[in-house]
């Protein structure tokens, strides 16, 4: 009919989204936001909370994979809670983003020499050296860890601990 | 003069007065005791219920019919617990009711004590938002927040859980005013550019339908939405919620669309190039198949919630405020639409198809509804349950005024319609209020006949009796060859015994002849509630029908001769 009319959506690739809550730093507030996810199906895949800069204020960084639109409906609903200050979806925004991850291997002594050199690679550090097992602890991108931990994988990889997307909108952008 | 500290009950009971609560509809117990000790002394009238699920729908009712919020008092654990079905019909039509849940004591939060149960976390999916109270000195604030955060934006449910310990202790804290609620807005006026954009696409329209909702209701932009209507020579349809927004009887109103609605406002949805949502969410009851919904229609839709824009239906325009502001902002850009032929083709399909019931082979529950509405003259608050005395209810008690029509729309609550006349019939004393109910849902909440009586409340109940659950008999003779599974009410009491064991004036009526005399003597009943009981014949479908899942324009308008496949959609 006219110009105003909103040309027909695009299929939406179901993506990995980087999602920014800011949030009352209240009980009950992550239980109200993780049960949007959960009811409409959505599994989030990692999160991080921690306070903000006035501690009556919390973060939470959500990753969590699904449809564009599908998840642009969930945000809305998130920033409906009463509790949350705003929420936004920061997955087409210029962000800077990391993640830490802990990784435990059982490795004999004698063993470790390819390990160490992955680790060198990946600028990871070791800061537990054991008699049969180590810890490394590397930063980055949460693709760069999933590279790392996949080529650790073969060396008895025991325990893997991430911290999660840790995410924050460059320049003036608010995250 | 001795100052005497105020107890932690007794000035969460000094701010509802300061909020303007006239009535706490409630039931008692332990943990509630300080709360209730409170109220001894207060001028709020506390309405005694008998069970707690009657109250959040007196409540409701109270609401729906004031706009101002209703208030609920109960105790923990199973007190508590029997209000998740009223904070859920609450919170599904967007109706501003509060309730404060009594709790153990704060020491023993957690530890599996006596009648304790996690109450905001049971209640976290059907409230707008709530409270647990772990500081006496946060109640005025809390309070103040609950109420704002009820009756503001799109509104809803407030759950307050109060420890008993909390509720026993003193509270030194001042009343306030001031609200902590960083992460809560309230639109108003829309913005200008989409406005004008909407403007813009209804003045082009040749076929525009106004789809007026539950929202503008709340919003009371009947008058707005009428202007705008007449300005554009635009024809209305109106959601079951949305009934009274604009008076029924305009002559460009073409009733209720949807599942039930008239054929001739579904005629409209089918074939409008242009449907302007008001303070409506496309549900499912109204889009049918929602791939072949409106496909070559513009789209406008006007919320005061922004998670309602592109959640079934993506707008062309999508104007985010109060519905009235915004409709008030539209009206001056609108110039009049060239709109005659599409008006004369809608008073075609209304001439084409009307809304008709069988006169003959007993009597028929549209026979007496349509009485009620000749005999009420759109002047009663009418409430209803849920199932078909409640579409037959929409079809023929046409709604000409705010606030008058109250149903259980989005959960399709049963037990809801009789307490919600009570709630209603205690905020308009002087109003006549009807409660349409089935003699499924009836009995679901029939205690309530108790609260009623006791206060001599003028609420009238019109069961429809028909031995079924009629709805579902329907559904099972249509779609499962008529293979009745859990739809006969076999062992119904006589419900004009059971009302007059309670003390309560009932009348029944047998045959179509006595209706008007009845209804009549019903309607006119001024000494406390009274039921009138019609024995309706006990199979009757609703007509017209679009099934679940079906195109608006697969719409079963005359009893089908052939078999009906399966609904697809989801109830």
């Amino acid at each position: 009919m006219s110009a105003a009319v909103r040309p027909a959506p695009t299929a939406e690739p179901i993506g990995t989204h980087a999602i920014s809550v800011f949030v009352n730093n209240k009980p009950g507030v992550l239980v109200r936001v993780a049960l949007v996810f959960a009811r409409r199906g959505f599994n989030i895949e990692s999160l991080v909370v921690s306070p903000g800069v006035e501690d009556r204020f919390s973060r939470m960084t959500i990753t969590c994979s699904g449809r564009k639109d599908e998840l642009a409906q969930v945000v809305k609903q998130v920033a409906k809670l009463v509790d949350v200050v705003h929420a936004i979806d920061h997955t087409t925004d210029l962000t800077y983003a990391v993640e830490i991850a802990l990784i435990k291997l059982e490795c004999a002594l004698e063993e470790r020499t390819p390990v160490l050199q992955i680790a060198e690679h990946y600028k990871a550090r070791v800061v537990d050296f054991g008699k049969d097992s180590l810890i490394l602890q590397a930063h980055g991108s949460s693709e760069k860890l999933d590279a790392l931990i996949e080529l650790l994988r073969p060396f008895s990889l025991v325990e893997l601990v991430r911290s999660g997307k840790l995410l924050m909108a460059r320049g003036e952008r608010v995250t | 003069m001795e100052h005497k500290t105020p107890t932690g009950g007794e000035k969460l009971i000094q701010c509802l007065e300061r909020e303007g609560v006239e009535y706490i509809f409630g039931l008692s117990g332990g943990a509630a005791m300080p709360i209730f000790d409170a109220l001894v002394d207060s001028k709020i009238k506390l309405i005694l219920v008998r069970h707690e699920q009657g109250a959040t729908h007196m409540a409701d009712g109270y609401a729906r019919s004031t706009g101002k919020p209703g208030v609920v008092l109960v105790t923990s654990g199973p007190g508590a617990t029997n209000t998740v079905t009223g904070l859920l019909t609450a919170l599904m039509d967007s109706a501003p009711i509060i309730v404060i849940c009594g709790q153990t004591i704060s020491p023993m939060l957690g530890k599996d004590a006596f009648q304790e149960a996690d109450v905001t976390g049971i209640t976290y999916p059907v409230v707008k938002h709530s409270y647990m109270v772990k500081d006496a000195r946060d109640i005025p604030r809390i309070v103040r927040e609950a109420f704002y955060v009820a009756t503001t934006g799109r509104p809803g449910p407030v759950l307050i859980d109060v420890p008993k310990d909390i509720g026993q202790g003193p509270c030194n804290a001042p009343f306030t005013d001031k609200l902590d609620l960083p992460g809560y807005t309230v639109p108003t006026r829309g913005d200008p550019a989409a406005i004008g954009d909407a403007a813009r696409l209804l003045s082009e329209s040749r076929k525009p339908l106004l789809y007026v909702g539950h929202g503008a209701v709340i919003a009371d932009a009947g008058k707005a939405i009428t202007t705008l209507a007449e300005k554009l020579r635009a024809p209305v349809v109106n959601t079951l919620l949305g009934k009274g927004a604009v008076d029924e009887r305009h002559p460009l109103h073409l009733g209720m669309l949807g599942m039930h609605g008239t054929a001739y406002a579904n005629k409209a949805v089918a074939d409008c190039d242009l449907i302007m949502a008001i303070g409506a969410r496309w549900d499912d009851r109204i889009t049918g198949k929602l791939s072949e919904f409106c496909t070559g229609a513009v789209k406008i839709h006007v919320d005061i919630d922004p998670a309602e824009f592109d959640k079934i239906v993506r707008p062309d325009v999508s104007i985010l405020g109060d519905a009235r502001l915004v409709i008030e902002d539209l009206i001056p850009l609108i110039e009049m639409a060239q709109t005659e032929a599409w008006l004369a083709q809608c008073e075609r399909w209304r001439r084409q198809y009307p809304l008709k019931y069988p006169k003959k082979g007993g009597l028929r529950a549209q026979h007496v509804l349509d009485r009620l509405n000749a005999i009420t003259q759109g002047d009663a608050i009418v409430t209803t349950d849920v199932g078909q005395h409640q579409m037959w209810a929409a079809q023929f008690c046409l709604a000409s005024t705010n606030r008058h029509w109250i149903s259980s729309g989005g959960a399709g609550t049963m037990g809801f319609g009789w307490p919600a006349a009570i709630g209603a019939a205690f905020a308009n004393p002087r109003k006549k209020v009807w409660a349409v109910v089935g003699d499924g849902g009836f009995q679901m909440t029939q205690c309530e006949l108790a609260t009623a009586q006791i206060h001599k409340v003028r609420a009238k109940c019109l069961i429809i009796n028909n031995n079924y659950l009629g709805m579902i008999r329907q559904w099972q003779e249509l779609f499962y060859e008529n293979r009745l599974s859990g739809a006969d009410l076999v062992g119904n009491p006589d419900f004009v015994k059971l009302a007059e064991a309670y003390g309560v004036k009932a009348y029944r009526i047998k045959r179509s002849a006595d209706v008007d005399r009845i209804l009549r003597k019903a309607h006119a009943y001024d000494e406390g509630p009274c039921v009138v009981v019609a024995e309706v014949v006990k199979e009757d479908n609703v007509y017209p029908f679009i099934p679940a899942g079906a195109a608006v324009r697969d719409m079963i308008i005359d009893p089908p001769t052939h078999k009906l496949a399966k609904p697809t959609g989801s109830t």
